[in-house]
This record gives structure tokens, C-alpha cells and sequence, in this order.
């Protein structure tokens, strides 16, 4: 057995230092790229959203490099995120792959079924002993969300343009060996003095932008054209409203960003009072926590043809008109063009300035 | 006496503006860029060079439009700027009261609100493109009519004729249609105009408050029918500035007046027209990748790269691009 699973932003760390602990073999796929994107563009329905494509692109390129086990997130809710797997599954089989798929259902979906796929990819071992490889490797990939974090809001202040991505390289490397708890806490420290140290200027006049919408578009950097990159670059400090652990973990405490699921569904009332469906109740809970911090905008990315967010589209110009907070969204597919996007994501952060800085001048 | 100018290199059209000072218009070009950017910024800077006063001297430049990298590195900006940012900066120039700026250009449309002469919202064209400047052109083309003259047309008109508008395919087989069924030309123009600008409105202003002054520009605004069609639309007296057909370029103008200090430009002289540039492209092997570099030269030497994802190539000078050709090709 070969086992792999797609890429979405850094999971494929998750993925390898949890494979290495249950002693299985596995093959991670190249990192998705353009040919990733025409692969999966070849056997994809069209009305299907981008993550399906990208990551049928990603199984393809995973099987032709000897993987024979797909590992795929299942789900529950009325988003067609849970479905994926079993169209994977066709799709992939239609076009003449052969290969077992394994999908980790949450524990939502039925104990039984989620232990039963655990057993498959920690063979030997106790249900015990899997919740402790589980544990402390989690541990660790929070470890490299802080870190994630850390640079989406000190990137602005940077001196040297791309030391911050320079330093957040080294920082996972210095994670990656890391296998025991005292490892591990070594190694945080280590990996946070890096990206302390980079020079930074804290007087810089930054904006503050909170980005919201779909959990795949926001983690995965290739299909949001590095977003993130590009807006620190230009001098924006970001906060993300999905980090990987705070989305795989079924715990609704969301550690990373210290804020639970119950007060961000709290925060969306009136506007929204129930659950649509992928991120559509964080993505507008998210805005008005992020219009309350004194946030200077809101920039929303998600799929084309993703219900949840395009409800959560829908509401969020009457709270940038009740928060007096300006709010953008950007819906991506494969035909979206990144001139198109930079432009207008050029515009807001010279509207944010201009407003930022008037109102400073005015004292409001 | 001195200028600063303004460069805007759209689809349809490149534009340049040297403003004074105080900045007043001293002179402006507007030429076509038939698909070869580097060519139309060469001869609108011959052109404009031979209009202005002989003791001129440029002390800011400014880019935008979609060919604004590229121009930028032509003409040695001091700035580049987005188009949105730019219209909107003209904009409250020249009617600083201004609350609402509609802006339809070759093929894309913005709207932008200002509130207290600060950008609060705007919006562009994002999945369709009927109902600016080139469908305009393509039916001038097919009717005969000089474009210079459609907006007259459309003034004539006595009797109204609903054209389907939301798809420029099908609003051309419309008007075919009407056509061969007899309806006077100038209904016919007039109701596309209408067409486009309820197009124009479902599309980009859908849900924002359109208070006045409305400034209407770009190259549409100089569609008489247009400007008609608006009016009647949103019952709102339309603005339409003297030199709403280079409001981009003046903005670029603008925004470099703001930028330079001391002095200092990197403008390159009005010599630049009869230099030779070359543009190459290649493959980074960077990474997995393999995104496609364009590269801009002068008998051999590098003066800019860029068109990767990681934006490695985007360096700020050409000694630093050429180091990083010869490190990683």
C-alpha cells in the first residue's frame, strides 16, 4: 500500500509526519501547478467548484508517481465537499485509474467508520496509541500555524522585501525532524527566534485586513494566486479566518485563531442565524468580528458555484454598510485572470489607505 | 516650464497627457494601441513631444492601464497605478465635488464612489464585457456609421426599440433583427445605448447609491447617446469632463505630481521613441511551476522580467533582474 492525499496549502506536512509515525509507506503529490490544474480540468464535471478539479489534478499526478491509496476527507452538511470523494472515486476510475480510496469521514459521520480508516493507515497499532501519534503530531502542526499566522501579520512591517517568507521556510524546516514532545518544544522556539528575528519596522503605516470565505481557496496558495504574499508585500498585515488545524480538528475551539465556533455564529446574528453549509456563517461572522476589531477591510475569496459563500456574498454589503467597513470578494475558478484580481486588489488597498489615512487626519 | 506626465496604455487605446503644475492640460495624445504597446507609447511620446513647447521639462511620470508595467519600464515612471485608482484621482481633479464616476473604456467598466473626495467603493466588470468601447466600434463598423457619429444617431431618435442587451452576441443579432424589420437606424442605436446602459447598471451598480455630481468618462462618454441614455436612466444630470477621453493618463499625471519629491524622476527622455525594445519570454525552472517570464530588452541587456506567480522576477531594477537570469536559467 502507497498511500497519498492532495495538497491544500501546508496539509501535506500534516500528512507526511503522521505517515512517518504509523510506519506506512506513502508518496506525496508534486505541488500543485499549472499541469495539476489542466489534469484535473480534463476529467472534472464543469459546474463542479475548483478544489474538486485541483485535487483530481492531484490524485492523477499521484498515482502516475506509484501511489495505489488515495486518502480523502469525507464530510456532513449540505456542502458538496463531503460528496468529493465519491466523485474522485468515478471520475478517476472512468478515466481508466485503478487504485483504492480511503475516506476519513469526521467522527460526526459515525465512530466506527472513522477508527475503521484509522486502522487501515496505522496498521498494528491500538486504538490508544493512534489517538497519541494523532496528539502530538497535531501538536505539532499547530506549532506551524502559529507560524503561518505569525508571518500573515508581520509580513507588512518587513524591512528587506521576502525576508519573511525566507524566514518562514527555515522555520518549517526547523519543525520538520521534530518527533517528541521536548523536540517539539525545542524546535518552536527555535522556529518562533527565526521569524522574530527578521528586521522589521513597526512604525510603517500598514492597513489591517481580515480575509474570510472558503476553506480550500484561502489554504491553498496556488489557487489564490498567493494572495497573502502579494498583500504583505504591498504593506497589509492579514488575519485569515481559517487556519488547518482549526478546520481538521473537530474540536470547536479553533486554537489557532482563539475564538470558537458558537461566538462566531454568535457574531453573525442577526444577519445570518443558522448554519448554510461550508464557511457561510464564518465568513460573515468573520467580518463583523473583523469591522468590531477596527479591521480597515474585508476581502472575501471563495469558488465559483460554492453556495455557502455566495450566500455569505449576499449579506456581506449590508454589514460593510452597517460597520462602515469595505468589503471585497473575489469568486475563483479556472478561467479567473490574475491581472484581473491584482487590479482590483491594488484599488481597495489604495481605497483603504486613503480612507485610513483621512480618517486619521480628521480624528475619528 | 515645467510638466509631469501621465502614460495610459489600454486595449483599445494609449493615451498620453502632460499636465502643468497648477495641473492644467498643456497638451494630450490619444492614439490607438493596435495590440503593440511598446509601438503606440513610442509614437504618442513622438507625437507628444513635437506639441509641446520646446523649454519643457518633465519632472514626474505616472503609468496605468492595463499595459502599465510595461509602459512603466519604457518610459521610466515614477509611479504605477492601477486604472481604478487613477480614474477615480482625475476624477476629483477636475470636479472635486464628485460623487460617483461612471468610466467605461475599451473593454472594461468601472463605477467608483467617492464620498469627501475618498474612494468608498467600486466596481468592474468582471465575467462580461458587452456594452464598452470596442462592441461599440464593432457595430459602428458593421452599420457603417463612423463611431464619431453614432452618438449624433442615437439623438435622433423619436421612437423607442428595446435591444436585448446582456450579451453583445445576441444584442447584434437583435439589432440585425430589427433591422430587417424595418426600424429606423437611429431607434435602433438609440436603444442599444439604452441596452448598455442597463446593462451597465444591473451589472456594476446593483445595490450602491448613485448620488451626484455623476462623472461619466473614458471613451464611451463621447457617445452623445450614452451620456442621454444614462440620464434618462438614473434622472440625474451626468458630468461629462472636457477631457474625459484621457481622464487615465491625467490621473497617472496626477498621482506622479503627489509622488515626486526633489525632483528626482526616472523618466527616461522623450529619446526612448527610437530606441529598439525586444520583448523575449521563457520558461523559470525555478520551480514546478514553469511559469512563463516575459523579458524586456535593449540590444541584449535586461531592463525588466515579470510574469511568474512567486513574484520573484518582479525586482526593482535591471541589474538585479539580469542577476537573477544569470543565476537560475
Amino acid at each position: 500500500m502507497k498511500v497519498t492525499a492532495p495538497h491544500m496549502g501546508k496539509l501535506d506536512l500534516i500528512f507526511k509526519d503522521i505517515f512517518a509515525r504509523t510506519g506506512i509507506d506513502y508518496v506525496m503529490p508534486p505541488r500543485t501547478s499549472a499541469k495539476t490544474m489542466q489534469l484535473g480540468l480534463r476529467y472534472s464535471p464543469e459546474f463542479a467548484c475548483l478544489p474538486l478539479k485541483v485535487t483530481i489534478g492531484n490524485f492523477i499526478e499521484a498515482i502516475e508517481a506509484g501511489a495505489d491509496t488515495l486518502l480523502m476527507a469525507g464530510g456532513v452538511g449540505p456542502c458538496r465537499f463531503g460528496y468529493y470523494a465519491e466523485i474522485q472515486k468515478c471520475v478517476l476510475q472512468g478515466a481508466g485509474y485503478e487504485f483504492n480510496m480511503l475516506v476519513l469521514e469526521p467522527p460526526a459521520a459515525g465512530w466506527k467508520l472513522f477508527i475503521d480508516t484509522l486502522r487501515v493507515l496505522a496498521p498494528g497499532k491500538s486504538i490508544y496509541q493512534i489517538w497519541q501519534i494523532i496528539k502530538i503530531s497535531f501538536r505539532k502542526a499547530r506549532v506551524m500555524d502559529g507560524l503561518e499566522k505569525y508571518a500573515l501579520k508581520y509580513r507588512a512591517y518587513e524591512v528587506h522585501r521576502g525576508d519573511t517568507t525566507k524566514a518562514h521556510k527555515k522555520a518549517l524546516e526547523i519543525m520538520e525532524p521534530a518527533i517528541t514532545d521536548r523536540e517539539i518544544t525545542a524546535a518552536s522556539e527555535k522556529a518562533f527566534a527565526v521569524m522574530e528575528a527578521v528586521e522589521k519596522d513597526m512604525d510603517k503605516s500598514v492597513v489591517k485586513v481580515g480575509i474570510v470565505g472558503e476553506f480550500y481557496i484561502l489554504l491553498e496558495p496556488f489557487v489564490n494566486f498567493d494572495i497573502e504574499e502579494y498583500l504583505g508585500h504591498m504593506g497589509v498585515s492579514l488575519e485569515r479566518s481559517v487556519y488547518l488545524t482549526d478546520w481538521i480538528s473537530p474540536s470547536p475551539k479553533n486554537q489557532i485563531m482563539g475564538i470558537t465556533d458558537e461566538e462566531i455564529a454568535q457574531a453573525a446574528k442577526p444577519y445570518l442565524n443558522h448554519f448554510v453549509g461550508g464557511e457561510g456563517l464564518p465568513s460573515v461572522g468573520h467580518a463583523i468580528i473583523y469591522a468590531k476589531e477596527g479591521f480597515d477591510g474585508v476581502i472575501q475569496l471563495f469558488p465559483f458555484t460554492c453556495m455557502p459563500d455566495t450566500i455569505a456574498k449576499s449579506i456581506l454589503p449590508q454589514i460593510s454598510r452597517d460597520f462602515d467597513i469595505p468589503v471585497i470578494s473575489f469568486v475563483i475558478d479556472e478561467q479567473t485572470g490574475k491581472a484581473g484580481i491584482l487590479t482590483r486588489l491594488e484599488a481597495f488597498i489604495d481605497l483603504l489607505a486613503s480612507r485610513k489615512k483621512h480618517r486619521e487626519l480628521v480624528g475619528v | 516650464m515645467k510638466g509631469f506626465l501621465g502614460v495610459d496604455v489600454g486595449s483599445v487605446s494609449t493615451n498620453l497627457v502632460v499636465l502643468g503644475e497648477h495641473g492644467d492640460v498643456i497638451s494630450l495624445i490619444y492614439r490607438r494601441t493596435q495590440g503593440q504597446p511598446i509601438n503606440a507609447v513610442q509614437e504618442g511620446m513622438k507625437e507628444i513631444q513635437a506639441d509641446l513647447p520646446g523649454d519643457i521639462e518633465i519632472i514626474g511620470v505616472g503609468t496605468t492601464g492595463s499595459g502599465r508595467y510595461l509602459s512603466g519600464v519604457i518610459v521610466g515612471a515614477d509611479i504605477v497605478k492601477n486604472e481604478i485608482t487613477a480614474h477615480a484621482v482625475a476624477a476629483s481633479h477636475v470636479v472635486p465635488q464628485v460623487r460617483t464616476v461612471l468610466e467605461i473604456g475599451g473593454q472594461d467598466s468601472k463605477i467608483i464612489l467617492l464620498r469627501d473626495g475618498i474612494v468608498v467603493d467600486f466596481a468592474m466588470n468582471t465575467v462580461c464585457a458587452a456594452g464598452t468601447g470596442s462592441f461599440l466600434d464593432h457595430q459602428s463598423t458593421r452599420l457603417g456609421i463612423p463611431i464619431e457619429e453614432f452618438g449624433s444617431y442615437a439623438l435622433e431618435s423619436t421612437v423607442s426599440c428595446q435591444i436585448a442587451g446582456r450579451c453583445s452576441v445576441f444584442a447584434e443579432s437583435d439589432m440585425i433583427h430589427k433591422q430587417q424589420m424595418g426600424y429606423r437606424m437611429e431607434d435602433i442605436i438609440y436603444g442599444l445605448c439604452q441596452a448598455l446602459v442597463r446593462n451597465y447598471l444591473n451589472n456594476l451598480a446593483k445595490g450602491k447609491e448613485l448620488l451626484s455630481p455623476i462623472v461619466f468618462q473614458g471613451g464611451v462618454a463621447a457617445n452623445a447617446g450614452m451620456k442621454k441614455a444614462f440620464e434618462e436612466s438614473l434622472q440625474i444630470e451626468i458630468v461629462i469632463p472636457e477631457y474625459h477621453h484621457v481622464m487615465g493618463a491625467i490621473g497617472a499625471a496626477l498621482l506622479a505630481r503627489g509622488t515626486v519629491r526633489d525632483g528626482k524622476t526616472n523618466f527616461k527622455g522623450f529619446e526612448i521613441s527610437s530606441i529598439d525594445y525586444q520583448t523575449r519570454s521563457f520558461h523559470c525552472k525555478g520551480c514546478e511551476n514553469n511559469c512563463e517570464i516575459v523579458r524586456i530588452q535593449v540590444g541584449g541587456k535586461t531592463l525588466a522580467c515579470w510574469g511568474g506567480r512567486c513574484g520573484k522576477w518582479e525586482v526593482a531594477t535591471a541589474e538585479e533582474a539580469e542577476l537573477l537570469l544569470q543565476t537560475s536559467v
